[in-house]
């Protein structure tokens, strides 16, 4: 049927916001082959209202394939369910995001199905003449642009960054196909048990899906001053980040860091504060569409980089900025 | 436990300074080192290890150079290592290459785990440890956190997602990925050196593989690279310097102006 397929992502019953940025890749990609559009989605609890969704953002048939034992996300029993579907529906293109899901389920899906598979791309195109689909990465930190294409083998797969597309207006007349698809009981993986997802711990962040991120660095000079980005960032309604020399110094977790030993963040707003800008942090946040940097050191890389850079010391400007932005909307309510 | 890691040779990235021209990495003499994201794969296979006894062995694909990391692994700690080098196995995507390491982790025989790194710092793609088990069809749990326990056959785990810590237990022989929070690395020793010095490290072509040519290298990889280029990083930005509290208050204007002027302040007057 060769149509081009996208990878529905959803925690606890909630389609992830990444589902719908697929959607509008996917969109372009058929309409350029003049193919049809379909969106898989596993797992347990997604209802109709969701299901109906991904049709009104662009797709136009929804696989969905619910059972109460899918509820985790179990890379062999999904690379199960999908090679399955591949072999029998042989789609042209299978596009997921490059999440944690996306970036495990796709790599061993690839070797099952014998496919091509290119990680993280920002664009993606189909060559005209040969149908081919273009992939455009970043690659070695975000320092090249690679293009690739996978001639001889289908389906081209590819992983797509998370915010790295515009999600199509919902459009309540289209109309589309939802096809409830059933899952044999050899496909489930018996080796692996999930027992739940730990979100209790302290300070956790979710900063791939944030729109603003507000991070600091060793400027902070000691882990209390977070404080003073936690303000910034509550008036900004951001998460924040931070670099790994504040990482290992102990001021914030893990889950915060970003960069090459991090979290690839494309973020509409980053803020970054005494923060000089390494290549390894570069690697982050390179596709951020804003970035701000606050230092005191007009060399700093960052500053480069920067959309927006002001030359200072971030004890000053920070809290003033909280300041500013507190008042403007005690002024406005 | 008998663990195996998977290594990557790739060019040293710490020393490097962007050209603000050009931005591409101005490369100090292509210096090379272990994937530095492989260390904590190293490191938490060594601390199994040393709780749970057994071996770990050091598994590399690349050119003859890179013999010089899995020395470097060896000098860590790793008991032994080996070498895939063949012009054949050069250009290999991630497919063809895990291919490749699926059939030398076949010939080293029975393992109990396999830890990878997360990715590769210079091709970032984290797709070689998924494929690696997915070649050798054992349980897979990819960017690991924390170890919880090992008994019974079984490995308990966290791995970080988008949306916490999920927790999930493997029936052994499994392959985990690992991420830098699950250990603090250690430093080769003096002795750990020498001893990597006097090991002899076996280098391993195609021909000792159970392998389909056809299926190595760059002729194996189902993806072509038809174009590199290299973007500009300088975003041409704004930039204003604070002097005095005065030039505090001010530099603030201007970034609010900025930040309206792109529309990501809600519309608020200030
Ligand atoms: C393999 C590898 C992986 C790595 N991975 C990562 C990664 O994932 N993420 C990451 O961030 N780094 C990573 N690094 C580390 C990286 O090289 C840098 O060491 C790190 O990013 C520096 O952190 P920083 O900017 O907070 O500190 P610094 O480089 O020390 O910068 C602090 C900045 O704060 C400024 N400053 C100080 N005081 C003030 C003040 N009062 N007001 C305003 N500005 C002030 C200074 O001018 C300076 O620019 C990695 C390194 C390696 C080798």
């Amino acid at each position: 049927m060769s149509f081009v397929w996208t990878v529905a992502e959803q925690h606890e019953g909630r389609l992830k916001a990444v589902s719908f940025e697929l959607l509008s890749r996917g969109r372009a990609l058929a309409d350029k082959l003049d193919t049809k559009l379909a969106s898989l989605v596993i797992g347990a609890g997604v209802g109709q209202p969701g299901l109906r969704e991904l049709i009104q953002r662009g797709a136009d048939e929804v696989y969905h394939v619910a059972d109460a034992r899918l509820a985790h996300f179990v890379c062999e029993t999904w690379s199960n369910i999908l090679a399955d579907l591949v072999r029998h529906y042989r789609p042209v293109v299978v596009l997921a995001a490059a999440t944690s899901l996306g970036r495990t389920l796709m790599p061993h899906l690839a070797v099952k199905v014998h496919a091509g598979l290119t990680a993280d791309c920002t664009e993606l195109d189909i060559e005209p003449g040969s149908d081919n689909l273009l992939q455009t990465r970043p690659a070695i930190g975000g320092n090249i642009m690679a293009t690739i294409k996978t001639p001889d083998h289908r389906p081209q797969m590819a992983t797509v960054r998370p915010r790295s597309s515009v999600v199509l207006p919902r459009d309540p007349e289209r109309l589309g196909r939802i096809i409830e698809v059933p899952v044999a009981e050899q496909l489930f993986e018996s080796r692996v048990v999930v027992h739940g997802c730990r979100a209790d711990v302290e300070d956790f962040v979710n900063l791939e899906e944030a729109e603003v991120v507000v991070a600091g660095g060793k400027g902070l000079k000691k882990g209390d001053n977070f404080a003073l980005l936690r303000e910034l960032a509550a008036e900004l309604g951001a998460m924040v980040g931070a670099s790994r020399d504040a990482v290992d110094r102990g001021w914030i977790g893990y889950p915060h860091q970003i960069g090459l030993s991090g979290k690839t963040i494309s973020p509409r707003l980053y803020i970054a504060a005494g923060i000089s800008g390494s290549i390894q942090h570069l690697a982050g946040i390179k596709t951020a569409e804003t970035i701000v940097s606050i230092n005191k050191d007009p060399d700093a890389p960052l500053h480069n980089v920067a959309d927006f850079g002001i030359v200072g010391d971030l004890f000053d400007v920070v809290p003033e900025l909280t300041r500013r932005l507190r008042r403007s909307k005690a002024v406005a309510s | 436990m008998t663990i195996i890691v998977p290594i990557k040779q790739v060019p040293e990235t710490s020393n490097v300074r962007m050209d603000p021209e050009t931005g591409t990495m101005i490369r100090a003499g292509a210096a090379t080192v272990v994937n530095p994201l492989d260390l904590y794969a190293i490191e938490t296979a060594l601390r199994l290890r040393e709780a749970h006894g057994g071996s770990v062995t050091v598994l590399s694909m690349g050119p003859p150079a890179a013999l010089k990391a899995v020395k470097e692994a060896i000098a860590m700690g790793c008991d032994d290592g080996l070498l895939l080098s063949d012009r054949v196995f050069a250009g290999a995507d991630t497919w063809a290459t895990s291919y490749t390491l699926a059939a030398a982790v076949r010939r080293l025989g029975a393992f109990d785990l396999i830890v990878a790194g997360e990715r590769a710092t210079d091709g970032d793609t984290a797709q070689v440890g998924p494929g690696l088990a997915a070649w050798l069809d054992v349980p897979l749990a990819t960017y690991v956190a924390r170890i919880d326990t090992v008994a019974d056959g079984r490995l308990s785990v966290q791995r970080l997602t988008e949306e916490g810590y999920q927790q999930l237990t493997l029936q052994l022989p499994a392959l985990i990925t690992v991420v830098k929070e699950i250990a603090a690395v250690r430093l080769p020793t003096l002795r750990g050196k020498k001893r990597a010095r006097l090991s002899e490290v076996p280098v391993l072509t195609a021909a000792d593989l159970d392998v389909d040519r056809a299926c190595l290298g760059l002729r194996g990889s189902p993806t072509k690279v038809v174009r590199i280029e290299r973007p500009k990083v300088a975003r041409g930005g704004e930039m204003v310097s604070v002097n005095g509290q005065q030039g505090v208050t001010a530099a603030v204007d201007a970034l609010l102006e900025f930040l309206r002027s792109r529309g990501l302040l809600e519309e608020v007057s200030s």
